[in-house]
């Protein structure tokens, strides 16, 4: 399955996580996202918005100051 | 008859326990305050629990309706005390003060100026944004009484009630918030 990238530089707390709840919504379980933010606040929020809504973090990397999260929707 | 006494049981215990998961999925929020920073704050963590897929609702009294307001609300049909607290209330999320450093209202140009900076979404568009993702907002009778605030004066699409409608969603959230 083809991953979906979601570019949310440039955007502040709270916008990467309501744009990946908006994007992660529309799709189908099993569909793959790579979510790029440079919010210094983007790994614990991401982290903790998987907890709650159960869709699955299997990786967050830092390069600089880019985060790049990617996620299964459940 | 044991076993169906047995059955019984669980399902209350069933039913119980739906109730109390259900408790988890929902945010109740007073916004008392007028405020520009406190109703940005009270609509990033509303925003937030949209996006984590929780049902919020929003119980907006007192000074925390100035932000509710139409921009070109006005004083037709209300007495002079009314029309006075009207005149001098601002009206819509672009006219709020600031808590701190105000500043004549210099304040709250220097932090939008300051947020836009950094990319911070407008407290107009966090509004809208938490409106399309479906949170409740329920206006306070009793506050628009005393201020003479009409439904018509505030944005479309919101409910009016009173403490007991607030408190009935409270009971039924596990987060509750005073702003």
């Amino acid at each position: 399955m083809a991953t979906t990238k979601l570019d949310f530089k440039g955007m502040n707390c709270p916008m990467p996580i309501m744009k990946t709840a908006i994007a992660i919504k529309k799709a189908v379980s099993g569909d793959v996202f790579e979510v790029v933010s440079n919010d210094p606040g983007f790994e614990p929020d991401i982290k903790a918005w998987c907890k709650e809504t159960g869709n699955i973090l299997t990786s967050i990397t830092k390069t600089g100051s880019e985060f790049t999260a990617i996620i299964t929707k459940k | 008859m044991e076993n169906q006494e047995l059955s019984r049981t669980v399902q209350e215990l069933q039913e119980r326990l739906d109730k109390l998961e259900a408790k988890n999925t929902r945010l109740t929020m007073v916004l008392f305050s007028g405020d520009f920073d406190k109703v940005m704050a009270a609509f990033i963590i509303a925003n937030g629990a949209l996006a984590m897929g929780k049902e919020v609702t929003l119980f907006v009294t007192f000074w925390g309706l100035d932000a509710l307001k139409k921009p070109d609300m006005g004083s037709a049909g209300k007495n002079f005390l009314e029309k006075m607290v009207t005149l001098m209330r601002p009206k819509g999320p672009a006219k709020l003060p600031t808590s701190k450093m105000n500043f004549g209202g210099i304040g709250p140009k220097l932090f939008q100026y300051m947020m836009g900076q950094k990319n911070v979404e407008p407290l107009s568009s966090l509004i809208e944004m938490s409106r399309e993702f479906g949170i409740k907002i329920i206006a306070c009778q009793m506050s628009m009484d005393v201020m003479g605030i009409k439904k018509e004066d505030l944005i479309d699409g919101i409910e009016v009630g009173g403490v007991a409608a607030f408190l009935s969603e409270s009971y039924a959230s596990n987060t509750t918030l005073f702003v």
